[in-house]
């Protein structure tokens, strides 16, 4: 359980990390929190040239709050992304997910952005940028590009990320009007990989049809995802309509199994969790009218 | 920018409960090794070596931090607090030591230096919490010896005095 031998860069400015990821291309392991990392180098399922610390770039730790989206550093942590008052009131899906994320004791090193590069199949910040309508931020020397987050998963622990490149930000649309978030997941133990998470975002007119919906499922398939409900649009929003739409999604969907679940049991938890957050979010969503 | 090669030892300076500590790592050592192998400090558990078990919990710069999922060659010039650093001067135990002494929250106590650190960092964010938080506190922690009642029991009874 002790990693292999790999030299250690500690660059002090973004563009130093950028020259180290030239420098060492796939060879080079980029560090943050290290809750993820940390155990794969300690068991040796990755076994870099070079370990790239960025903890010291402060420059990737701010949290900037625009009209109509927020924008996440990189290294913005769990823990301090929880206590932000700012990040409640104009991203509060994130805020219902990031409880589940890990513990009290990982929260308080793991980074927003090292989730998302680590691009685990069941974890929850990727699922809620994927589910929002987010997107990724990279740099490398060769420049700036923005990914869709709906783009940016390809597959287990697998993205679009290419090897010189380090994701700076995250962006995240603004919580509208009349929308409501859940967030809900099953796991063994509560902060161990969900066998099933689901994100649900619901838009709910005043004459209570669902205006706008989308719904996210993780540790479903190899990468969260959005399915299409796009053919409930204009329906009532209530119990009857979300039973419809969970019943109809978990039939769609391709689980993978693994020593925690089965498919059809993966396919069941779509129907009871969907259904739920879907129900949630519309109440939710009817208290934000309420309020507003 | 510092670099250090991969088989090369460096010094390696930290304060550790309020004093300097120096000693030799090469990059790959864990936190948790240079604590307890370089500094001499045993208080510091290896468990799962992955982050699960949550033994070897300390507070990094006023962080609670899983200490085999960090470097040593991390920590430069940080300012970390471990189990040694929570009894008094006087070699008494302090509140939270004496809640879990009196309430028979360990018995083999492999796990519970890296809950004591936890529990005290939470108490100094959280200096009433319910049950239920601390609980939600100790998911991130592995005792296989008293089913965590005497534990929940210890952290609600020392922020209680």
């Amino acid at each position: 359980m002790k990693p292999v031998a790999f030299e250690y860069c500690c660059p002090d400015s973004l563009e130093e990390a950028l020259q180290l990821l030239v420098e060492f291309g796939e060879d080079g392991a980029l560090i943050s929190g290290g809750m993820s990392l940390g155990a794969m180098l300690n068991m040796r399922l990755v076994r870099p040239a070079a370990l790239i610390d960025i903890n010291r770039l402060e420059e990737l730790a701010r949290i900037e709050i625009k009209a109509d989206e927020v924008t996440t550093g990189a290294l913005v942590r769990q823990a301090i992304a929880m206590q932000s008052d700012k990040l409640a009131s104009t991203v509060p899906l994130l805020m219902r997910a990031l409880p589940y994320v890990g513990h009290y004791q990982t929260r308080s090193c793991g980074t927003l952005g090292g989730s998302v590069a680590h691009a685990d199949p069941s974890a929850e910040i990727p699922l809620s940028i994927v589910t929002l309508g987010g997107s990724v931020t990279l740099r490398s020397m060769r420049g700036q590009r923005e990914v869709a987050a709906s783009d940016f998963f390809h597959g287990l622990l697998t993205t679009d990320r290419k090897a010189d490149e380090i994701i700076t930000a995250l962006t995240w649309p603004t919580s509208v009007a009349q929308t409501g978030y859940s967030f809900k997941e099953i796991s063994q133990r509560h902060g161990d990989f969900a066998i099933a998470a689901v994100a649900a975002k619901v838009t709910v007119s005043n004459d209570e049809k669902i205006k706008d919906l989308s719904l996210g499922l993780g540790g479903i398939e190899d990468r969260p995802f959005v399915v299409d409900t796009s053919s409930f649009l204009g329906k009532l929003a209530n119990t009857e309509t979300a039973n419809a739409i969970a019943s109809a999604v978990a039939e769609t969907v391709s689980p993978m199994v693994d020593l925690q679940a089965n498919a059809d049991y993966r396919r069941q938890l779509v129907r009871v969790l969907g259904a739920g957050a879907l129900v949630d979010a519309m109440v939710d969503a009817t208290r934000q009218r309420g309020t507003a | 920018m510092r670099r250090v090669k991969s088989d090369h030892k460096q010094r390696v300076s930290l304060i550790v409960n309020g004093k300097s500590y120096s000693g030799f790592a090469q990059p790959r050592m864990l936190l948790t090794d240079f604590l307890r192998h370089e500094l001499n400090l045993y208080g510091t558990h290896v468990g799962c070596e992955h982050g699960v078990c949550g033994a070897c919990t300390i507070i990094i710069e006023g962080v609670a931090t899983r200490s085999c999922l960090r470097y040593a060659v991390q920590c430069e010039g940080l300012e970390i607090m471990t189990v040694e650093g929570l009894a008094k001067s006087d070699g008494s135990l302090n509140r939270l030591q004496q809640a879990f002494n009196d309430n028979g929250a360990l018995q083999c106590g492999f796990c519970t230096a890296g809950i004591l650190m936890s529990a005290t960092k939470f108490l100094q964010e959280n200096s009433a919490p319910s049950e239920d938080e601390v609980r939600d506190m100790l998911s991130g922690h592995i005792c296989r010896c008293t089913g965590y009642t005497q534990i929940v029991r210890a952290i609600v009874q020392a922020c209680e005095q």
